[in-house]
């Protein structure tokens, strides 16, 4: 009888993540700065974000990239330099907020479905497929519209509540995937057959098992919602000044400007998409590496 | 073939009504206020009476009942109120303005296609090469470069090598040149995510197909190479590619209403966010409905077709 192999899979290390998926290695470590520049903000930054110098304003021909400026100054003559690093706390902190309230609230919704079944499932999915049909910067708006600012402790909650919603269905419907086929395994019978109460199954049983799907869109996630923050403010909707948001550098950006100031222009965009491009790297090298055949 | 399109069609009106139930019931909920928003806009103190009367007037102090039912039945005649704001009808408003979006969508669609195409193909083909590489980083980074910032730098461009086209809009028929001029620019920054998404499912979808047994098959068989490829290879892998391009055409509404900010395009995306600032829950309404229901019809095209090409739909259900 021919020897036949044992299916033990091999713990495999943050070493072997760095060398399998090379660019989710580097996507991490420029997430891993990014934070670190974000949390000692006050000690990176060469500037206060919201000194202003007028001498330094390119509306009167000043504020170019130098020895003092870096990256310039803006219109008020603020350094871009510290308004990048301080923008960098608002971004990450709305957008890991946002991506952490929406896949959730989504993933409880998903695995609450898939647990019950029958009717309860058949109306949370027409409902699902329901938000799913509008595109999600639509939705954020329209709940923008819906909340009235609410500020708490500097960080916007109605910005992270419009973020996070649309997020909601999309992660709802794949955790629900996912948790379809963990309902039908026998410890889920043992466990009901136990008198385990439904959240107990829910929250002990199933949920810890979709903890892969779970990281990777929330990484995912969260560049998409920096991204979004930075679209909202942009157009005013999001965070306003004088918080320090990327999107709101670039807004209200007067055409004069396009000519003598490109840096005013180039920097904060710079900014935003390199935070979403690190995340998506990262996220698309943990479904690699996670779960090769999750869709998102 | 048509039986399945007949129920398709039917099962969309229910999906509409929902939609238009809660779009109503969801927009009774805004807090902020238009008509202290207008008459302070038009100058001057404004008393509270003066405040009431114009409410009145605009049909906001009706009760709630009376609103959706008025709101409802005018639904079937495509009357969907007054904007609070202009007082011009909201159909005749969005149907202003859905042209300048509607041929912008179709430019970047027919932009984002032709290009997606050959790289998506060249991707998967020459799998793990430099080629790949080079594609995948180029498609990752349509995801993650925000479309306004993508118009400014064409904006930067555009003006560093001549002159902007004049400000406005032109129309297509009046002036073929300076209309594709005005609208090639916001087609690129919009695009070029679409171009991404499609690129990076047509990649996947390929893989995925040239796994296949009967790809094997036709090798094994002696095939040309440019006949496994094309003709059992590409064409399956089309099917989930045409549904990406259809999905994310109902969904560019999403880039257009930063990009035409950026570009000051009047079309229906600029429409929406004046629409929010302004409290304009009627002109709010019209276009969240607007936007559901090209979504329902665009999705409907694209199960059709599909229907039409993979007979297995058609007989599943």
């Amino acid at each position: 009888m021919s020897e036949v192999p044992l299916n033990i899979q091999k713990r495999r290390t943050v070493l072997d993540f760095i060398i399998q998926q090379p660019l989710g290695f580097i996507g991490l470590i420029m997430i891993i700065i990014m934070f670190t520049a974000a949390i000692f903000a006050p000690h990176v930054a060469p500037f206060n974000p919201e000194d202003v110098d007028f001498e330094a304003s390119p509306a009167l021909g000043g504020g170019q990239p130098s020895w003092e400026h870096l990256l310039g100054a803006d219109a008020f003559g603020r350094d871009i330099l510290s308004r990048l690093i301080y923008g960098a706390r608002t971004a990450l902190s709305i957008g890991f907020l946002s991506a952490m309230l929406g896949c959730t609230v989504g993933a409880i919704i998903g695995t609450t479905s898939a647990f019950y079944g029958g009717k309860v499932d058949l109306l949370i999915q027409r409902f699902i497929d329901l938000m799913l049909s509008f595109p999600i910067v639509v939705l954020a708006i329209v709940v923008i519209a819906i909340f009235p600012k609410t500020v708490v402790v500097g960080i916007d909650i109605n910005v992270i509540i419009a973020i996070a919603i649309p997020f909601t269905p999309k992660v709802a419907r794949v955790i629900r995937a996912q948790a379809l086929t963990i309902v039908t395994l026998p410890y889920i019978d043992a466990a009901k057959a136990s008198g385990y109460s439904a959240s107990r199954i829910i929250f002990r049983h199933i949920l810890p098992n979709v903890s892969a799907p779970f990281l990777i869109m929330l990484t995912a996630f969260i560049g998409q919602a920096i991204l979004l923050e930075a679209s909202l403010s942009y157009l005013g909707l999001g965070v306003v000044e004088p918080t320090p948001s990327w999107g709101l550098m670039l807004s209200g950006v007067n055409s004069d400007y396009y000519r003598t100031a490109a840096w005013m222009i180039i920097y904060p965009g710079l900014a935003v998409s390199i935070a979403v491009f690190s995340f998506n790297l990262l996220g698309d090298s943990l479904r690699d590496w996670l779960d090769p055949k999750l869709k998102l | 073939m048509l039986k399945y399109a007949i129920k398709r069609i039917l099962l969309m009106i229910p999906t509409l009504l929902a939609v238009a139930v809660l779009v109503f019931l969801v927009l009774r909920v805004v807090p902020g206020d238009i008509v202290e928003l207008k008459l302070t806009a038009e100058g001057g103190e404004v008393s509270l009476e003066q405040i009431e009367a114009e409410k009145t007037r605009l049909g906001l102090n009706d009760p709630l009942h009376i609103q959706f039912i008025k709101y409802m039945s005018g639904l079937p005649r495509g009357d969907l109120g007054i904007s609070l704001w202009t007082e011009e009808p909201v159909s005749e408003e969005i149907f202003a303005r859905i042209g300048l979006s509607f041929e912008l969508a179709l430019l970047s669609t027919f932009l984002a296609v032709i290009i997606a195409f050959p790289l998506g193909t060249l991707s998967a083909l020459f799998r793990g090469t430099f080629i790949d590489y080079v594609i995948r980083i180029i498609t990752i980074g349509g995801i993650a470069v925000p479309s306004f910032w993508l118009g400014m730098l064409l904006i930067m461009l555009v003006l560093s090598f001549g002159k902007l086209p004049p400000l406005g809009t032109v129309s297509l028929f009046v002036d073929p040149l300076t209309n594709f001029n005005q609208m090639i620019w916001p087609a690129i920054s919009v695009g070029y995510r679409y171009t991404s998404v499609v690129s990076r499912m047509l990649r996947s979808s390929i893989l995925e197909v040239l796994s296949e047994d009967y790809i094997r098959t036709a090798r094994a068989k002696g095939l040309y190479e440019k006949i496994v490829i094309v003709k059992h290879g590409m064409r399956n892998a089309l099917l989930p590619t045409i549904t990406v391009i259809g999905l994310e055409f109902a969904f560019l509404l999403g880039g257009l209403v930063v990009t035409e900010s950026v570009f000051n395009l009047n079309g229906i995306g600029k429409l929406f966010v004046d629409s929010v600032v302004r409290n304009d829950l009627n002109l709010l309404q019209g276009l969240v409905l607007t936007v559901a229901t090209s979504f329902v019809v665009i999705n409907l095209i694209i199960d059709l077709f599909y229907a039409a090409l993979d007979p297995r739909i058609r007989y599943q259900s």
